[in-house]
């Protein structure tokens, strides 16, 4: 190799293509260890493709009434049935996807992203910000969370957006404290006193070096908190906030089925129910294969 | 040997199921301990003596399963045993002292409680009766008012005084076998000593059998009638304690005596020989005559004591003070390429002088000059941005804990490159750390493993990388070897020495261990609660102290008479 340059830049190179195909093994190291694992993964995987492609590829328009199909039962041509407007329970389960994933995903982002950041800090800086901080979550704490969430909704309006604003304030409480005592037991330890030796600043050593550990427990927080925040929005839509009918939502489908169980049709209020069910149960499952993703300690 | 041994161990195997397929820890090793005799179990970490122990208590954990041999105590095979034959026997005819006590004590009972249910376990005694028992169990292991100690819980009680405790608990079935896993690992070698003599009295006067397990040649010489040497789940060697000093045979086994610190002259001696590097001259030849490169007078540290208004003003009515002096007015010096030891036992304020010297901690009062510019004056975490920040660096005591377990071997090491001199280009950046992994001898292919996937030693050394990759005028090091083992310790300390003779660096050594001290360092200071001792030449304070507290400190340093440097 004459070209000293690209002597030097070859490892760098194949270290980086390692790091990737490492990261593919550790992935595939972790689905196979635990089948549960891999089934958690495989369910995500298909609520995400029914998400993104699911309005494009269902058999009939969600919101298009025919009065003479009315609450028909499940058959070949509508797999769940008709409800009473004669609109097919199918395509407004596979079109409902898109939205409850959209709520619950953007409120637990919000809630990881704010509590995560509160929490660092107090349990960092400690003294009274993290007194203050800690008795503002303590008074959020104090209400029942699913009377709070509606009481914001109720008294800032109706909208998508303040379903997800409700939903993160519930639920920012317990990302705040998970972070500020995984940063507390972690701001004295030997690899932080090494990184102020080494010259980091105090916020670079939270940032850098203490957020990314406390990642594995805040990760099974994350995903048993996004079953939460589905059933949530669910509930919010059920008791008649939020999201508004026609929009196809699950918690207004089981709402407005409920009204037919007893006479019998029972597949209005089943299948949307089903789909909330197995979309808690994922994210349930989930929690224990992320953590084993972003622990360094369970790669070889 | 004519009456039947107590114990016996035939040909056992023990396998572990891991993810990478079953790991075999313990390799046909067969042993025998006759009644009242005192066995020395002695190897490195990973070389099995831990889970030998275990297989004969059948606590091994769930992935391990013994494979084959049999294990028979008095007749009874243990191998087979069911759990129920074994939880009768466990406490009543076998018992086991932990290394960590605080860990094997109950932290919410109070520890006469915890002796008085193994008692009432066994049926040795009534309900009624039980606490009369407890009490005398703490008095034979000598704890003072034992029955005001009674209900003491154990975060109540030094390390040393829990695992008096723990051997309470251990013999008070007065069982016929003692399995003591590195009882004193983590304990001061005053309490070291103290505990070791009470283990050693009461297991004599009673007659009992026990197996001392340890990593340290000394401790097992001074205490054992008998001593096995295991290497990586084999026995390698089995010899009366003084035969084994003084004529080893297996090769491990020399290695191991030639690494223990008791009887080497200089820190060369403790490899061996085709282990040793050249000697390397000085850099430059020392100017002596330059002022120290460190000064510290009348350093101070107080902490504030734990407590709300209510205990602060229950303190300033009796006229307590309300602080804790942690470093109570300490005055050394360092001077240019030289080493000073700074020895204590828990406690003392070693380490927390190290922190005040490193700028980690500010201190209360005194001066702490570096090159003859004042540091205290700055507060410790603008520091972090001085242009002094790269001529101070510091080795941790556990290579472990202060590594990012989320960073490369590389990207631990890159880290002050980046911060402190600001480089940026990735090549030089990478240059600079295998050039520096080169000098402490890491290989390169590990320089891009995590920290779990390295050995202790090797962890060391990346540390070690760590604080010199910036070229530091004055390194400190807090117990760098404590965790290490004995082989592991005698290629850092040599490698320690190489760096000072090559770059003439200072360095600061805390440490708790004496020996090592005299190997490493020109001068000792002494420290207790906060103060300095005695201080001076190695040589003299190790021959010649003048001090009490230190001729205490040499006298419990575990030294047998036939480890005495054969000169």
């Amino acid at each position: 190799m004459a070209d000293p340059a690209l002597a030097a830049a070859l490892p760098r190179v194949v270290s980086q293509r390692s790091a990737l195909v490492h990261g593919f093994a550790h992935f595939r190291y972790v689905m196979t260890a635990n089948p549960v694992t891999l089934l958690a993964f495989v369910l995500l995987a298909g609520m995400i493709m029914i998400a993104i492609f699911g309005p494009a590829l269902v058999p009939y328009d969600p919101l298009a009434t025919l009065a003479d199909k009315a609450l028909q039962p499940p058959s070949t041509a509508h797999w769940f049935g008709t409800d009473q407007l004669g609109r097919d329970v199918f395509s407004r389960v596979v079109a409902a996807t898109r939205l409850d994933m959209l709520i619950s995903v953007s409120a637990v982002a919000i809630s990881f992203v704010c509590g995560a950041t509160l929490g660092a800090f107090a349990g960092f800086w400690g003294g009274w910000f993290d007194k203050l901080s800690g008795r503002f979550l303590d008074t959020i704490m104090a209400f029942p969370l699913f009377v709070l969430a509606m009481g914001i909704v109720a008294a800032a309006g109706n909208t998508i957006q303040n379903i997800v604003i409700a939903t993160a304030v519930i639920n920012l409480p317990f990302y705040a404290r998970v972070a500020r005592a995984e940063v507390s037991i972690r701001r004295n330890t030997g690899y932080v006193q090494a990184a102020r030796l080494s010259g980091n600043t105090d916020i670079r050593i939270l940032l850098m070096k203490i957020l990314p550990n406390t990642l594995p427990p805040m990760m099974v927080q994350l995903s048993l908190n996004m079953g939460w925040a589905i059933l949530n929005a669910a509930g919010l839509s059920f008791i008649g906030l939020g999201v508004r009918p026609p929009t196809a939502e699950w918690g207004i489908m089981v709402a407005e089925g409920a009204n037919f169980i007893i006479s019998g049709e029972w597949w209005l209020a089943f299948f949307p129910g089903g789909a909330l069910m197995l979309a808690v149960f994922t994210f349930n499952l989930l929690g224990d294969g992320l953590r084993d993703l972003v622990d360094p300690l369970r790669r070889t | 040997m004519s009456n039947p041994p107590l114990l016996a161990i035939e040909d056992l195997c023990v396998e572990f199921a891991t993810r990478r397929g079953p790991v075999t820890a313990v390799r046909s090793v067969t042993l025998q301990i006759a009644k009242g005799e005192t066995l020395g179990i002695v190897g490195e970490s990973g070389s099995g003596k831990s889970v030998t122990s275990y297989a004969v208590m059948r606590i091994l954990d769930r992935a391990g399963r013994i494979v084959s041999g049999s294990i028979r105590f008095g007749g009874m095979g243990l191998h087979d045993a069911d759990e129920d034959a074994m939880s009768d026997l466990r406490g009543r005819e076998i018992s086991m002292i932990f290394q960590n006590p605080r860990a094997a004590l109950n932290p919410i009972r109070p520890v006469g409680k915890q002796i008085e249910d193994v008692l009432i376990r066994h049926a040795q005694t009534t309900h009624d009766a039980a606490r009369d028992k407890a009490i005398e169990a703490l008095e034979r292991v000598q704890i003072r008012d034992a029955a005001q100690r009674y209900h003491a819980y154990p975060f109540e009680l030094s390390g040393g005084m829990c695992q008096r405790v723990v051997i309470a608990i251990a013999l008070a079935c007065k069982p016929q076998l003692l399995i003591a896993d590195e009882p004193t690992t983590g304990l001061d070698v005053t309490t070291q000593k103290a505990v070791m003599e009470l283990v050693n009295d009461l297991t004599r006067s009673r007659g009992m059998a026990s197996i001392l397990i340890t990593h340290d040649l000394g401790l097992a010489g001074e205490y054992c009638d008998r001593i096995i040497v295991m290497e990586k789940g084999e026995v390698v060697e089995a010899q009366a304690a003084r035969e084994l000093f003084t004529a080893p045979t297996h090769p491990y086994t020399r290695r191991l005596i030639r690494a223990t610190p008791h009887a080497a002259s200089s820190v060369r001696d403790l490899l061996p020989e085709e282990l040793r590097t050249q000697e390397k001259s000085p850099a430059a030849p020392l100017a002596t005559s330059t002022a120290p490169i460190l000064e510290v007078a009348e350093l101070v540290k107080e902490f504030n004591l734990p407590g709300g208004l209510w205990q602060r003003l229950k303190r300033r009515r009796k006229g307590e003070s309300q602080a804790f002096r942690a470093v109570d007015g300490i005055s050394f010096h360092i001077n240019r390429g030289e080493s000073v030891g700074l020895v204590g036992e828990s406690g003392c304020g070693k380490s927390t002088t190290a922190a005040m010297v490193v700028r980690l901690l500010d201190p209360t009062s005194g001066s702490i000059r570096f090159k003859s510019r004042e540091l205290s004056y700055q507060r410790a975490e603008q520091f972090v941005r001085s242009p002094l920040r790269r001529e101070l660096q510091m080795v941790f005591q556990d290579a472990h804990e202060s590594l990012n377990p989320r960073s490369t071997a590389a990207q631990s090491i890159a880290d002050p490159l980046l911060r402190i001199e600001g480089l940026t280009d990735s090549a030089e950046i990478r240059a600079r750390i295998e050039h520096v992994a080169m000098q402490v001898g890491l290989p390169r292919e590990l320089l891009d493993r995590l920290p779990h996937q390295l050995s202790g030693g090797q962890k060391a050394r990346v540390g070690i990388a760590r604080a010199i990759v910036t070229q530091p005028e004055l390194l400190i090091l807090d117990e760098p070897t404590a965790a290490l083992d004995v082989s592991v310790q005698a290629v850092v300390l040599n490698l320690l020495a190489d760096l000072k003779a090559e770059f003439g660096m200072s360095y600061l050594f805390v440490s708790h261990d004496l020996e090592v001290v005299r190997l490493l360092c020109e001068r000792v200071i002494i420290m207790r609660a906060g103060r300095i001792v005695e201080h001076g030449p190695v040589a003299q304070i190790l021959s010649a102290p003048a001090a009490d507290y230190t001729k205490e400190l040499l006298a419990a340093i575990p030294r047998p008479a036939h480890l005495l440097p054969v000169c």
